[in-house]
């Protein structure tokens, strides 16, 4: 049974003269445990596929049911409550609060969910081990490679134990070395622990290593090929 | 966890905040010095008001004060005295006859308040004797000795030793007079009430107006506190129901509103820095919200809700102003605590105070509560100075916002 069902999804821009639309009646489904990639060229429609999918731009018409729920049904307040539960995020340009150690970075989200200081603590320290940093826990970002970063990201983004992880472009900052580390992490945490993951990418190493990769073109669905 | 990041974020730029905390110490030292300054003064206008003039507690009979008439005068004064004495906050009692007449010299006249005190009793409650900067309170002259002010001595003409001539009129109305000579002279910090005021002996003015023995205008009462002001008016009012107690902010109203008024102003002034610097505030936290459009909408994409993104940027700004808000209190209260013990000097440009009775020497004063009402005043204004920015945080949209390189 699909985790994620989209129906009909479409995202029109109003622009000053013409209208552009981005996203044109896409149609997929997502099963528990895939580890997928939208991939297509500039302009296609990659995130603001994401976005619709992660709760943050609002369709113009159809439907994103998650776990049975669609999502843009929900108030403005229980969407932030439920992208704060469901949905990880990993972004392109890793967005950690600069302000806090990669270990609080981690942490921050379980505070938003109440967790308790023991539990936070505890989870923290896991998902670092996993994600190969725990010895930078108390590192903040800026004395952290964008490589560990992005880990951090990533383990930010597990933190919440959410139903997928949706990263957007999220190698596309880093060097090979760092990609595949990254890559691996992921797939391990997918094959480990039966993480969904779903990405937007233009990278060749990210496709290479998805197990099912949905072309997008001109908004549509062009290709969707598991392999 | 939420506080621990505002807290670190006031600091991420830290040029920006130290400028921000500087002006809002600097403002608040500068409020809290002048509020200070004028506490000191208008306490010292007070305290010499209540020890050279008027005292804590005046007992009159009904009618003296409206028509200073010597018919109105206190009978068995010493025995009333004696009993007031025995209250236990009363440091000093003095039983005065109050004329207003006319005093001449050689030169010329002057009409002026004479009061006839016995000088130990006066002296323990009023302060002139520790003023006098020429002879000797009531000493070194034998009859009729008359102390008068510095500046009613100019104006008279007259040095210690000198001679002057009371004009006056008795009990039956009759005119009559009395030759003086003046014992010393005295200095307060008030010229008008140098200028008009002169003491003479209780014996020597009962006898000149033909009072009836142990008869006095007026019972001056002296107190340790000022704050057991009421209690002991209230102890004296019941004592004496039949004449008119008043205490010295009846006496002297303007005292009073003096003191009502200029704390007032105090916090007008600080409220008008405060104004001022919450446009500075805002003006940061704008920056500050802007330049981290990026992060709050990544925030918001995560799940942090809008309520805990508006807090976030509330609490920033409230510890920010409640930082520079501490360090200015801390340094105004140093600075008002310096020239508390070191007294600004005010005398080159002094004349016009003393004239209206200020000290030229000001000790600055400020009261703990001060500190409490102006903390309290500085987080409203964080709190005002936040809810534009934290507003403008409120309406960012996370997927626009991430959009931003």
């Amino acid at each position: 049974m699909s985790i994620i069902s989209i129906r009909n999804l479409t995202k029109i821009y109003d622009g000053s003269s013409v209208e552009v639309t981005a996203v044109n009646g896409v149609n997929l489904d997502f099963e528990k445990g895939e580890f997928a990639a939208i991939v297509g060229p500039s302009g296609s429609g990659k995130t603001t596929l994401l976005n619709m999918l992660g709760g943050l731009d609002r369709p113009t018409s159809g439907e994103v049911i998650i776990d049975g729920q669609n999502i843009w049904d929900l108030s403005s307040s229980k969407l932030t409550e439920f992208r704060l539960n469901k949905i990880g995020f990993v972004f392109q340009s890793y967005n950690l609060i600069p302000v806090l150690t990669a270990g609080e970075n981690t942490e921050f989200i379980m505070h938003l969910q109440g967790k308790s200081r023991e539990e936070r603590n505890k989870r923290t320290k896991e998902l670092l081990d996993e994600v190969g940093i725990g010895d930078r826990i108390k590192s903040r970002p800026n004395k952290l490679s964008g490589g560990q970063q992005q880990r951090v990201a990533v383990a930010r983004a597990l933190a919440s134990k959410p139903t997928f992880i949706l990263a957007d472009e999220p190698t596309a900052n880093l060097d090979s070395k760092s990609t595949e580390n990254l890559l691996d992490i992921m797939e391990k945490l997918n094959k480990e622990e039966n993480v969904t993951f779903i990405f937007s990418t233009h990278d060749a190493r990210v496709v290479n290593k998805a197990r099912r990769v949905i072309t997008l073109v001109d908004g549509q669905v062009d290709t969707d090929v598991t392999k | 966890m939420i506080w621990s990041i505002s807290w670190k974020n006031i600091w991420r730029n830290k040029v920006r905040s130290a400028v921000v905390l500087t002006a809002i110490a600097l403002g608040l030292t500068a409020g809290i010095f002048s509020s200070a300054f004028f506490t000191g003064m208008v306490n010292q206008r007070v305290e010499q008001a209540i020890s050279n003039e008027i005292s804590h507690i005046q007992i009159h009979k009904e009618g003296f004060r409206e028509t200073t008439e010597l018919k109105y005068f206190i009978s068995d004064a010493g025995e009333k005295a004696d009993s007031i004495k025995m209250i236990p906050s009363v440091t000093g009692v003095s039983n005065r006859i109050v004329i207003y007449s006319m005093v001449a010299s050689a030169e010329t006249a002057a009409g002026v308040k004479i009061t006839g005190i016995v000088p130990e009793d006066e002296s323990k409650v009023t302060g002139i004797h520790k003023k006098m900067i020429d002879g000797a309170y009531f000493e070194r002259v034998k009859r009729n000795p008359v102390i008068i002010g510095k500046k009613l001595a100019e104006k008279l003409k007259v040095r210690v030793r000198s001679k002057v001539v009371i004009t006056l009129q008795d009990m039956d109305k009759n005119i009559t007079g009395g030759a003086f000579r003046v014992a010393g002279i005295f200095e307060t910090a008030n010229t008008g009430f140098d200028e008009n005021n002169i003491y003479v002996r209780y014996s020597d003015l009962a006898r000149l107006t033909d009072m009836p023995a142990d008869a006095c205008h007026e019972i001056a009462i002296l107190i340790n506190d000022n704050n057991q002001t009421l209690a002991v008016d209230d102890q004296v009012k019941k004592m004496f129901p039949a004449l008119e107690v008043l205490n010295w902010k009846e006496i002297s109203p303007e005292m009073s509103y003096l003191t009502e008024m200029m704390s007032l102003y105090n916090y007008i002034f600080i409220v008008i820095i405060l104004f001022a610097l919450l446009f500075g505030i805002i003006n940061t936290m704008l920056m500050v919200v802007l330049e981290r459009r990026k992060e709050l909408g990544m925030l918001l994409a995560i799940g942090m809700s809008r309520i805990k993104v508006f807090m976030m940027i509330m609490l920033e700004t409230v510890l920010l102003s409640l930082t520079g808000g501490v360090l200015g209190m801390i340094m105004g209260g140093l600075v008002s605590q310096y020239f508390g013990k070191t007294p600004i000097n005010l005398s080159r440009w002094g004349e016009g105070y003393s004239q209206l009775g200020y000290d030229t020497v000001v000790y600055t004063h400020i009261e703990s509560e001060n500190f409490i009402v102006i903390a309290v005043m500085v987080i409203i204004t964080g709190i005002i100075a936040a809810l534009y920015p934290a507003y403008k945080a409120l309406k960012y949209d996370p997927a626009e916002a991430l959009r931003i390189e």
